[in-house]
């Protein structure tokens, strides 16, 4: 067998020998990777915003709110019936061993006010379960004590959004805030956790105690009344059993007779989360298998010139196996040549496409994330291609016989 | 013993339902360091011999013994091997690489025999200036004259040290000028270093330059005779 740096050199020779051509048949591969390229990185993007969120939100969650207001038949959105108390989260929690946190929110939006600066944002009445639930922690200062749920304290909590906003430079901690009028004193920072999947800024928000919230600053028509709570479960498939739990707890605390409607809604975000995240996986896998289709074709197009090529370079071949080239050494010859124009195609199509997916991710709204075996693998598939489709025409060129080829005109 | 050694040798190609038999019953021996000429009018089947000959081709019944070995049983990547080591070929239409300089063309046979790069570039600057062509080694085949392309071809059928060089035609595309030279360099590569040259004609005046002369007329040899110059 010759040696592999000849017999590239012998592969690349041809290849510049008819250069226009060469060009044509890459250009198949190139626009099939880049196609691939371009179509993963922008399901990759799309599912790794999904999991982003996940993880931002707090993970194995559900909610529950209230139910469906009905008023002369007009049937008003979920939570527009008041119904959840806090003390119903705090039974689901004790009562029902899959849950292992529930967190109360009451939330409104008002208007924050320090000094001369003021900004509007949403203010969220909870208490430390929500951090447990959102595994969000201090930057800075402290979290709500019991003291400060028992006794209804004015203290906030604010995300550096909200902080930049009010205070600049200032250092907040200890300053007096006023929602809504009533002043509030700062007691921590949240650490920032920038943009979520879907654009919106986490910082921007304020929390207050709820019974704070409850009492002083938004206004209830019962008491202990929330605007939803937040439970999770000990882990993703109790977001699933738990349900039926909860629901009879709830049926039970808000005494709903046999043919009464349920006055809440659960909402099993996790469900959610799996479903759409599954959706974007196969949304990636149907966008790469199409783009690989064109990788096929492109392949395909070798293939044909590769054919071309032997029938033209019979007489090249007859040659060599008349000075002594095995049918290894003329397949080998053929198969490099068809493998060398896949790959040059391939690196063409990789640059084109990390090109591409950078400006679908800044011209559109798709976010796009480019990973290292989403480039490599259909870099490697190019090369798979061009073996394949090499194989056949290199094949045949190898069983030419000597004398029929020096005879080829 | 003899360099080349034909017992018995036949070929036939089918033809609708019979044989049509090429050779008919060859036998020949060529010893070491001849010069022999093997000439025939066209169909007389010194073409075919010429194929058996030169490992190309297989006979159909007959045994070959090459520099000893048995080659007519011996399978395609068995036969190029012995075409490379043992073999040196010169075409009617010199048969060079096109786009493929002359020094390239020369290296071809050391690249299948795994001559080491470095190696072959020396062999074949060598051979290009025993056969006058050394200003030209970096000149395509399309920028060489018709002559110089066989001599080209002549140094790529030499380099490798092969004990024989068949020539078909190897004047048929030449001017008479040129064809001298050609036959004057076949001349001095059979008396100084030696070669076996078989070579395949069927003008007499190329003949003439072999030491003996073969001729095959209807698939079987004719007469064999020493040529007296």
């Amino acid at each position: 067998m010759i040696d592999a740096r000849t017999i590239f050199s012998i592969a690349t020779r041809a290849i510049k020998a008819n250069k226009m051509r060469s060009i044509l048949t890459s250009l198949g591969i190139i626009i099939g990777v880049a196609a691939v390229i371009v179509m993963l990185s922008v399901g990759h993007g799309a599912q790794t915003s999904i999991q982003n969120e996940m993880k931002t939100m707090g993970s194995n969650l559900i909610i529950i709110r209230s139910g469906v207001a009905t008023s002369s038949g007009a049937r008003s959105g979920h939570g527009s019936k008041p119904t959840m108390k806090k003390s119903d989260g705090d039974a689901i929690q004790e009562k029902i061993p899959e849950i292992k946190l529930a967190a109360p929110v009451l939330e409104e939006t008002a208007q924050i006010v320090y000094g001369n600066a003021n900004w509007s944002t949403g203010v969220t009445g909870t208490d430390r379960r929500m951090f447990e639930i959102k595994e969000w922690n201090l930057s800075y200062g402290r979290m709500f004590s019991s003291t400060d749920i028992r006794s209804a304290a004015k203290v906030a909590i604010l995300g550096q959004t909200v902080v930049n906003e009010l205070f600049g430079d200032v250092d907040p901690l200890g300053k007096t805030v006023r929602i809504k009028g009533i002043p509030f004193q700062v007691i921590g920072v949240l650490i920032p956790r920038g943009q979520s999947g879907n654009g919106m800024d986490q910082d921007d928000v304020v929390y207050i105690p709820i019974t704070t919230a409850q009492k002083k600053v938004m206004g209830i028509s019962f008491p202990d009344q929330v605007k939803m709570i937040m439970l999770q479960a000990i882990d993703s498939q109790s977001t699933y059993t738990a349900q039926e739990e909860i629901r009879e707890l709830l049926r039970q605390r808000h005494n709903l007779g046999v043919n009464k409607e349920d006055d809440f809604v659960i909402r099993n975000l996790t469900q959610m989360m799996e479903m759409m995240e599954s959706s974007t996986k196969v949304m990636t896998i149907l966008l790469g298998s199409i783009a690989s289709i064109s990788l096929l074709v492109g392949g395909i197009g070798i293939m044909n010139i590769m054919l071309v090529s032997v029938t033209e370079r019979t007489r090249e071949i007859g040659i060599r196996m008349a000075i002594g080239a095995k049918a290894w050494d003329i397949r080998w010859q053929f198969l490099t040549e068809s493998l060398v124009l896949s790959l040059i195609g391939g690196l063409v199509g990789v640059v084109i496409g990390l090109l591409g997916s950078y400006l679908v991710g800044v011209f559109s709204s798709l976010p796009t994330k480019v990973s290292l075996i989403y480039v490599l693998m259909p870099f490697s598939f190019a090369g798979m291609v061009g073996l394949f489709f090499g194989f056949y025409p290199a094949y045949k060129a190898s069983l030419l016989n000597p004398i029929n080829a020096l005879r080829y005109e | 013993m003899s360099l080349i050694e034909l017992k018995h040798i036949t070929k036939s190609y089918p033809l609708e339902d019979t044989q049509l038999k090429i050779l008919k019953g060859i036998n020949l021996n060529i010893e070491k360091g001849d010069f022999v000429a093997i000439m025939g009018p066209s169909g007389s089947g010194k073409s075919t011999l010429m194929n058996i000959l030169g490992c190309l081709d297989k006979p159909t019944s007959g045994t070959y013994v090459l520099d000893g070995q048995r080659v007519e049983n011996l399978s395609a990547d068995e036969l190029a091997d012995i075409r490379n080591r043992k073999i040196g070929f010169v075409f009617q239409g010199f048969n060079l690489l096109s786009r493929t300089s002359a020094l390239e063309n020369v290296e071809l046979p050391m690249v299948y025999a795994n001559v080491p790069a470095a190696q072959r570039e020396e062999r074949a600057q060598k051979a290009l200036a025993k056969v006058g062509l050394k200003e030209r080694m970096h000149h395509m085949p399309n920028q060489l004259s018709g002559g110089q392309q066989q001599r080209v071809a002549i140094a790529r059928a030499v380099v490798n040290e092969a004990p024989i060089i068949f020539a078909d035609e190897p004047t048929g595309n030449l001017d008479t000028k040129m064809s001298i030279e050609i036959m004057n360099l076949f001349t001095r590569l059979n008396e100084d270093l030696g070669r076996t040259i078989i070579l395949v004609t069927h003008e007499d005046d190329i003949a003439h330059y072999a030491k003996r002369i073969i001729r095959i007329v209807d698939g079987e040899i004719h007469s064999d005779e020493r040529n007296e110059k």
